[in-house]
């Protein structure tokens, strides 16, 4: 059977992290199953966890007013889900639901948060990690905003 | 070249504004061309867009092209129905090059209409006649009813690994929702046995090359459809001139390796 350091380690997020670093952090986290439906987060409630996702697919969503669940990017296996956990006020900005069962290793945001400033480099080296995923969402959802595929391009000069 | 006529036997809506012409010409030979090239479409009285083609290269002497409705002339195309006629010059231009992904795994990249000019190659990967020891399509569309061929992707399915991504999808949707860019950089690429055609929006090729480079794909593994107003597809009247290159001569594929200068230019 794996153990949860095991897990850690197969996940993409924690590639080439020391062994040592992932039983240090082994103990923040825990093998979660959410069915199709549930939630791993909801918006504007406290942001207790990290999320790697093993295996699945998750909506990254939010709720529009007489028209439901806006789906705005969904998450794969080998990805991760959460950083709101990471700076105060800790409230997630967005609804999480599983879009099938999903299997993920969860991880506390305070215990995390205690780890890293316990043990500065590790710190440092996640924050990279999250910095690295960070600029990736973001530049997906500029590409996202420019509307490549629609049949009139955005003016130059302006905003689409 | 004095345009061929042509008469439209078939029209296909893919979706509105957007759709697929199947053209039989009565008097002339069936047409030999090669995927990735394409033909000069004339609505009489109106004028000429360069299209790719889009079908089978042998399929009874039948061109096959899909059209976006964006301009004066693509919007006359749209207008024909069966039985209509117009005209045709081509082929012209170079396509995909098949004869160098023997061995290589095969990546198709492509967004948008930008899988019309592709679907010949992946025809040939559907029926087992590519040389490539793996072939792989990742499309991305703007939402799920804005999908090419919706109809024909459940069956290229079941021979041919296929990654689609809506920017825009809801729950039905069973596929990625996001920017394609993030299915390709979650994959598995083998990058220094890998060629990548690409066709698709220019700025979405420029985020799909920066992620290939980055797996260790080779500039020159990575091939890309180029599209210019073009007006006598023959490189002598310069409408689509890009830096050196005439698109629809020396293009409109392209290795990356020649051309990656020119994509840094703006306004070119």
């Amino acid at each position: 059977m794996k153990t949860i350091a095991n897990l850690l380690h197969e996940h993409p997020f924690f590639h080439g992290l020391p062994e040592s670093d992932l039983q240090f952090l082994a103990s923040c986290a825990e093998n979660c199953v959410y069915h199709e439906g549930e939630h791993l987060a909801k918006e504007d409630t406290p942001a207790n966890h990290f999320f790697l996702i093993r295996s699945g697919r998750v909506a990254v969503e939010t709720f529009v007013p007489n028209r439901g669940a806006l789906c705005l990017l969904t998450l794969h296996g080998g990805d991760i889900f959460g950083w709101s956990w990471l700076f105060p006020p800790y409230i997630s900005a967005f609804d999480a639901r599983a879009l099938e069962e999903v299997r993920s290793i969860r991880l506390g945001g305070a215990c995390l948060r205690e780890k890293c400033e316990t043990e500065p480099r590790l710190g440092f080296e996640l924050m990279k990690r999250f910095a690295r995923i960070a600029t990736e969402r973001l530049q997906s959802a500029r590409i996202q905003l420019l509307d490549i595929y629609g049949s009139t391009p955005p003016e130059p000069g302006t905003t689409p | 070249m004095i345009p061929e006529v042509y008469k439209v036997i078939h029209r296909q809506e893919e979706y509105p504004g957007t759709f697929t012409l199947h053209l039989e010409s009565p008097a002339s030979p069936p047409m030999v061309y090669g995927p990735g090239q394409f033909n000069m479409l004339y609505a009489f009285g109106t004028g000429e867009s360069a299209i790719s083609f889009s079908g089978l290269e042998v399929e009874e002497g039948l061109l096959v092209h899909t059209i976006r409705a964006q301009g004066t002339v693509t919007r006359a195309l749209e207008r024909l129905k069966k039985g209509d006629s117009l005209g045709v010059r081509g082929p012209f231009g170079r396509g995909w090059p098949l004869q160098g992904i023997e061995g290589k795994e095969l990546l198709l990249i492509a967004g948008g209409l930008g899988l019309a000019p592709l679907r010949p190659v992946v025809y040939r990967a559907w029926q087992g006649k590519l040389k490539a020891s793996r072939a792989r399509l990742f499309y991305g569309a703007r939402r799920p009813t804005e999908l090419l061929y919706g109809d024909e992707i459940p069956h290229w399915i079941t021979k041919l690994d296929v990654v689609m991504s809506v920017d825009h999808g809801d729950n039905a949707w069973p596929g990625h929702i996001g920017v394609i860019t993030d299915p390709l950089q979650a994959s598995d690429i083998d990058g220094a046995n890998t060629v990548a055609f690409l066709c698709g929006p220019e700025i979405m090729m420029r985020f799909c090359i920066q992620v290939l480079l980055r797996k260790g794909v080779p500039e020159s593994a990575i091939y890309l459809s180029m599209e210019r107003n073009m007006k006598c597809a023959i490189g002598l009247c310069g409408h689509c001139q890009w830096g050196p290159n005439f698109i629809c001569k020396d293009g409109p594929v392209f290795c990356y390796q020649d051309i990656r200068a020119w994509f840094q230019i703006h306004g070119l």
